[in-house]
């Protein structure tokens, strides 16, 4: 992958307008020069400079980003901070070793048959990272210290991986495309509903779905744990596993893994070239084919719910706003409402709010505010990870709304097949 | 590097969270948007007015340099640490005190971010008009000290028009209030409007007391395009001969278009040499009228096309043309030294016949841009710095432009402030003898010259 030195000319075009300030969400929480984009690229020229070395101060100051995206997009000159955080992270580990965290994140992520036998025996799983609460009230788990704050939402691990209870796969109608879904570690191992509802959706348009039981994480936690080595192998696993059988799209139903198989692998080499340009979002799968037109077909019920829409920065930054949107405002059950804020990060940025739980929550209770004030119940996203913060965040300001992936509303729609 | 019982002071002031030593530290406050660097000696976050004041005395007492620094996002290096020292950043001193909605006042802490106060008096139906292009990030502390302005300055003035008091830290250390909450007020010496603009050279603002006015209901924007700058120019005063005052009257000249026109989805044609965008604000059902009304006027002046936008989206996609200007400027040359000379409105076309002439000599693009209604050009000397013997020829173009403002009856800056960018210049604009009694008043109020010392005049 890019070494920090590859991004000088990108790091040297910050002219340090400070326009970034307005638009870090870390920044927005912490109020300090060394947590905006602008401070953490005068912190990556000067390490380039040897003017700083890899001190306490400054691991901290590269660990204070969610790797949002948002600076970038907003920058007048395009400095993309997010990925020189990632190659700074990259230089970190190479030369101090990954983090304790990071350790855990390599190891489980690494060994998909681990994170499989994890799953699977569920009560073990708790032993290493996490615990159900006894009444296991259905979205409260405790993680135990050091890393992980006992107050945290957390949903319940699936009884049974994703990939093991839908066959490799699913034929689709004579002309239509095939579909390889990337499931990602999300759907997988904790919301297999919103992958039962992708099989369904794109079964409502009759499309063949190819699920490959070898794929592996999109490698997107390695990527902010810095964590090269895993992110190499585990492209390698799903280039492997995504090829086996051609497929006319990859197809997404989070995020995260859209821009991992999508922009991250693009990086890697050639190979990963064609992988990267088929990789689509489910919604801009779904509006392409359609699915809009067909939903806005079907008799609206009369009792709606109100429903409003988080942008997940791995979309919002890759330009995918409309099409999320625009399926959600289709639903006969759903009335759709426009949030504030709604293409602020929530807070999450992968291993970001392990290590920095309380700032990632001043981050999530300025979209809990938002969502509150929209009147919403329901807040709709596209990204497993943002459900997860969103419900958190939430459920600590005392507000009602449940945060869902638009599928499992749009599962909700369709008729039984 | 200052002494280790210093720091310990500071802590002991401000708490150790407050205070960082830390190399990554003071990296991170060692710029402003003038992309020059200066390591300072000590970064401190004060709380408080009390913390700033010992702050000050300690400061004044063992002669360390501080520097107030407020988003770092001034062009004219105003906060950059010149001579070491302790800056001093009120990032933590952000919050909005009061909105009293009966007198139309409010008062802040100096790190408030102006966008965020902005939005929070437009809640209320209240109007808070300065709006420098740097709003959402820039503190209204900073926009004090340089007196900023922005686009409605043309209609509703600048920064000073809207401080109605101010509570100062002095440089000795002692905290002092200037003006207050009243809309008159002539007891003393104005000592408000010596500080709007005094770049924290004479005291370090720690509350700011602000006009509102009541929020326009609406507005209207149009695009209009010109064949040349002095259809544009004409335009602008006929439309104020016309006792009509625009609230923003934007102008592009033609190389800033050429420029635009690939940055933007809106189509500009090849005849047009010179935009404006022209906004008017007030009664929903005036609006219609007066932007017919300064169609009619500006018609015979050489108007390619008229738009006028129907929607705020509309509005927006106009403005989009103008807020394209900076980030397309780099596609010209890579470095950008950026001035903002005013000169007496109806010179506008003479000036930039003037820059286009001095463009030409040193053959080096130079962009224009600004707030016509306010005769402001930002002068963008377009550069690449690798290139020998650009620099030079950059410096040379700056001091003409400069030479040629000054000459017009014009002014070095409008809004950005003399910092350390401007200070070899200002004996072309100041002379000695007013230079003596600014120099004096600073002498007074910082006998040690400690705070924000080497700002606007070489030698302080
Ligand atoms: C993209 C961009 C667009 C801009 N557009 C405009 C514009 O349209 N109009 C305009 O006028 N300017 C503009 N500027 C310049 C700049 O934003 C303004 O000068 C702004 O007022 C600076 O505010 P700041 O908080 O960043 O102050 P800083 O840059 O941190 O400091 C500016 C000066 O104020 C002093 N200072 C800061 N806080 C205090 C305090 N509390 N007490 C005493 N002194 C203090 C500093 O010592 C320094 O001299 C722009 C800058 C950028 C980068
Ligand atoms: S917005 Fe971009 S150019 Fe400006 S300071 Fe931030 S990173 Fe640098
Ligand atoms: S990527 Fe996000 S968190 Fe990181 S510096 Fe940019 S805006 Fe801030």
């Amino acid at each position: 992958m890019k070494k920090l030195e590859d991004y000088r000319e990108e790091i040297e075009q910050c002219v340090k307008c400070g326009a970034c300030r307005a638009h870090c969400p870390v920044f927005g929480a912490e109020k300090h020069e060394g947590r905006v984009a602008r401070g953490k690229v005068a912190l990556a020229h000067a390490l380039l400079e040897g003017e700083v070395d890899l001190e306490a101060k400054v691991l901290e100051d590269f660990s204070q980003c969610l790797l949002c995206g948002s600076c970038c997009a907003q920058c007048p000159n395009k400095v993309p901070t997010e990925e020189i955080v990632a190659a700074a992270r990259r230089r970190i580990a190479g030369e101090k070793g990954l983090t304790s965290f990071g350790k855990g994140v390599a190891a489980v992520l690494g060994r998909p048959k681990l994170m499989n036998a994890l799953a699977k025996t569920g009560g073990a799983l708790s032993s290493l990272l996490f615990k159900k609460l006894p009444e296991n009230s259905g979205l409260r788990l405790r993680f135990p210290a050091p890393y992980l704050d006992a107050e945290r939402t957390l949903p319940p691990i699936a009884a049974k991986p994703f990939r093991e209870t839908v066959p490799e796969l699913i034929p689709g109608r004579e002309g239509m495309p095939t579909v390889a879904f990337f499931t990602g570690c999300g759907i997988n191992y904790m919301y297999p509903a919103v992958g039962e509802a992708f099989v369904k959706a794109l079964r409502f348009l009759g499309v063949t779905v190819l699920i490959p039981k070898d794929q592996a994480c999109c490698g997107l936690p390695a990527v902010s744990a810095g964590a090269e080595q895993t992110v190499e192998q585990l492209a390698a696993q799903n280039l492997q596993a995504l090829t086996r059988q051609k497929a006319d799209f990859v197809v997404t139903a989070c995020a995260s893994c859209n821009a991992g198989v999508g922009k991250i692998y693009a990086e890697l080499g050639e190979e990963y070239e064609s992988l990267a340009k088929k990789t689509k979002d489910i919604f801009v799968f779904l509006a392409e084919h359609g699915l809009v037109e067909k939903l806005a077909a079907l008799p609206k019920a009369q009792q709606r719910k109100k429903v409003t829409y988080h942008d997940p920065c791995h979309l919002r930054t890759r330009g995918i706003t409309k099409e999320p949107r625009q399926i959600l405002a289709a639903l006969p059950q759903v009335e759709f409402v426009e949030m504030a804020n709604a293409g602020t990060c929530c807070g999450l940025g992968g291993t970001y709010s392990v290590y920095h739980y309380e700032t990632s929550k001043q981050i999530g209770a300025k979209k809990a505010a938002s969502i509150a004030d929209s009147g919403a119940e329901l807040v709709a996203t596209d990204c497993p990870g943002c459900i997860m913060q969103l419900q958190d965040s939430v459920n600590h300001a005392h507000g009602k709304a449940r945060a869902v992936h638009i599928l499992e509303l749009l599962a909700e729609a369709l008729p039984e097949d | 590097m200052l002494e280790p019982r210093i720091i310990k002071a500071l802590e002991e002031i401000v708490g150790d969270k407050n205070v960082s030593t830390e190399k990554a530290d003071l990296i991170c406050y060692s710029y402003d948007a003038t992309q020059q660097k200066f390591l300072p000696g000590v970064v401190v976050h004060p709380g408080s007015t009390e913390e700033i004041s010992r702050i000050m005395q300690l400061a004044n007492a063992e002669r360390i340099p501080v520097f107030p620094r407020g988003a770092g996002s001034g062009f004219t290096g105003g906060s950059l640490p010149t001579k070491g020292g302790i800056v001093l950043t009120t990032e933590r001193m952000d919050q909005i005190l009061e909105i009293d909605q009966e007198n139309l006042v409010a008062v802040v802490q100096p790190g408030v971010v102006t966008e965020a106060f902005q939005q929070a008096v437009e809640k209320v139906g209240l109007f808070y008009p300065p709006d420098p292009a740097s709003l959402k990030f820039s503190t209204l502390g900073g926009n004090v000290a340089e007196c900023a302005g922005g686009p409605r300055c043309v209609k509703y003035g600048v920064t000073k028009d809207y401080i109605l008091g101010l509570e100062v830290v002095t440089p000795t250390g002692d905290v002092i209030t200037t003006g207050g909450p009243t809309m008159k007020g002539v007891v003393g010496y104005d000592l408000t409007k010596l500080m709007c603009g005094s770049e924290g050279t004479l005291g370090i603002i720690s509350r700011i007391v602000i006009k509102l006015l009541p929020l326009p209901e609406a507005k209207k924007t149009m695009l209009v395009l010109f064949d040349s700058i002095d259809g544009a120019a004409q335009a602008v005063s006929a439309i104020i001969a016309h006792k009509i005052i625009p609230t923003t009257l934007e102008f592009m000249d033609g190389r800033t278009i050429d420029c635009v026109r690939q940055a933007t989805s809106l189509q500009v044609p090849e005849a047009a040499r010179a935009v404006l965008i022209i906004e008017v604000d007030g009664d929903r059902e005036f609006l219609d009228k007066q932007a017919r009304r300064i169609a009619e006027i500006i018609a015979p002046l050489g108007v390619v096309e008229t738009r006028i936008a129907e929607t705020p989206a509309e509005s927006e996609a106009l403005w989009q043309i103008r807020r394209s200007v900076s980030a397309s400027l780099r596609k010209v040359n890579p470095d950008k030294f950026n001035e903002d000379i005013c000169v007496p409105r109806s010179k506008v076309p003479e000036m930039i016949r003037r820059i286009d002439a001095i463009a030409e000599k040193y053959a080096i693009p130079i962009v224009n841009f600004g707030h016509a209604g306010d005769g402001n050009i930002h002068v963008n000397i377009m550069i690449d710095k690798k290139v020998e013997g650009e620099l030079e020829k950059a410096e040379k173009a700056i001091e003409e432009v400069f030479k040629g403002a000054l000459a017009l009856g014009g002014t070095m800056s409008g809004e950005h402030g003399v910092g350390i960018a401007k200070a070899p210049y200002i004996p072309l604009e100041i002379t000695e003898q007013s230079a003596a009694y600014m120099k004096a008043i600073k002498k007074a109020l910082d006998p040690n010259n400690i705070l924000n010392p080497g700002k606007i005049f070489l030698d302080n």
